[in-house]
């Protein structure tokens, strides 16, 4: 139901944002804007900005923050701070909330208790040096923030718990009988998972031994991906963050590795029937490509999700960036910039199953290779 | 040094054209795999899901490489 709602909730968002917008740079002004209409405001708000640049627009909405931006700009935004936790060798651990940076613009202060001032700017945190005139000090600090992306992580990993806590203790309460509620609604997908992914590229016997860690992977994919398509959230991009897939990756790569039976490093390192003036180079392509696997798994779930995420951006960038010459164009543009983004926003819901669905597959079939028996 | 800042706008122009390369090789590629999958599906639909998950296995290699091409371009676009 909520998935069905998604676009509608995205089109009176669009519909009602521009106006809202509107309002708001009124206010923010103050009296010198109070007589002039919605639209008036909206493109003086515009002007104001002096040419929309929809590049730090979209780059700020994908990227990794150190709290949630709800709504809002410069001063008047609505934020959500975020734990900020950050150690260096010479001033020790430092924790507070992301509200403690002042300022707005491109670079944000924080003073601690003890003196020492860091300096949000583009998104990293560095030290200020000790009012001795060194800017941003040269020392090294550890960034062990809860940023956006990792507060989304430890929410979708608490919300798996949870569901799945459930669904086991329905299992538990009334077993042998047909599943209901949440219970109804998880089960096709695991035996989605189980039956299309596991069975058909490990076989049964050993899909076994790697079911849970595929079940994971799937449903930690799956809800991220989703919890980023709900939109007035502050727009989690979880699963386009390089950081996060690549330990997923790793972590494919490691279970592909350690899992690796006689058969696949034979393949690997001596591949049978291969004319041996052949093998110099099939040897090395081998190896590469038994990097390369993890790699591309990681990239392909990071561009995908973090493109569709600017796709849609793009399209509200548009109805910006033609609002600027005029009223009209602006909201000629917004219904089918509005209609776009709709259509986007179905195939990123497709888009979400399906790179959960390749991610475990492609996860499967490496498993299934390292651990697949001679038969020849 | 007017010279390298020229040629480093150009090469931001020409990494648009790549990422469009790019999507080109990658149209191609899924299309022709999307067409031979459905020819197969209609003439032998009891391997209608074999076919699919091969289909989408195939597609999703194609897209890994376009991909690999519009993050390089992405990367001289933004660097």
């Amino acid at each position: 139901m909520i998935k069905r709602l998604q676009p509608f909730l995205a089109l009176i968002g669009l519909v009602t944002g521009p106006f809202l917008w509107a309002q708001h740079e009124n206010g923010h002004e103050g009296h010198a804007h109070q007589e002039s209409h919605a639209e008036e405001g909206l493109i003086e708000g515009l002007e104001e900005e002096a040419g929309f640049d929809p590049s730090p627009f979209i780059m700020h909405h994908v990227a990794d923050a150190y709290d949630i931006h709800l709504w809002g700009e410069g001063e008047s935004a609505v934020h959500i701070p975020l734990p900020v936790i950050l150690y260096s060798e010479g001033r020790g651990l430092h924790v507070f909330m992301s509200s403690a940076f002042h300022g707005h613009g491109d670079e944000r202060h924080a003073v601690m208790e003890d003196g020492t001032e860091y300096v949000l700017s583009h998104g990293h945190i560095s030290l200020v040096g000790d009012h001795s005139g060194h800017d941003h000090g040269g020392e090294h600090i550890m960034d062990l923030s809860i940023t956006k992306s990792v507060f989304g992580m430890l929410f979708i990993m608490a919300l798996l718990v949870f569901l799945f806590g459930r669904a086991a203790a329905s299992y538990k309460k009334r077993p042998g009988q047909a599943p209901t509620g949440l219970t109804n609604a998880l089960e096709p997908l695991v035996v989605f998972v189980r039956d299309d992914i596991a069975v058909p590229s490990l076989g049964e016997k050993k899909a076994q031994k790697f079911l849970p860690f595929l079940l994971t992977v799937f449903f930690f994919i799956l809800f991220a991906n989703l919890l980023g398509l709900i939109p007035f959230i502050g727009g989690f991009n979880i699963t386009g963050t390089v950081g996060i897939t690549m330990v997923m990756a790793t972590f494919v790569f490691l279970l592909t590795t350690l899992n690796g039976n006689k058969h696949y490093w034979g393949h690997l390192f001596w591949p049978p029937g291969v004319p041996i003036f052949v093998m110099p180079i099939i040897i090395p392509i081998e190896i590469v490509g038994m990097f390369l696997k993890p790699i591309v798994l990681m990239i392909r779930l990071t561009a995908n999700i973090t493109a569709g995420h600017i796709i849609i951006l793009s399209f509200v960038s548009l109805i910006l960036i033609f609002g600027e010459s005029s009223a009209v164009a602006g909201y000629g543009v917004g219904i089918f910039s509005t209609l776009f983004m709709i259509f986007m926003y179905c195939i990123e819901l497709l888009v979400a199953f399906l790179q959960a669905f390749i991610f475990t597959l492609l996860a499967a079939i490496y498993f299934g290779e390292a651990t697949h028996e001679a038969h020849h | 040094m007017e010279l390298l800042t020229i040629l480093l706008e150009i090469g931001q122009g020409l990494a648009g054209l790549g990422a469009g390369a790019a999507a080109i090789g990658a149209g191609l590629g899924v299309g022709r795999i999307g067409g031979s999958a459905l020819e197969a599906m209609a003439r032998q639909p009891e391997m209608a899901g074999d076919l699919r998950t091969n289909m989408i296995i195939a597609a999703a290699l194609v897209e890994g490489v376009a991909l690999f091409g519009a993050i390089i371009c992405l990367l001289v676009a933004l660097g």
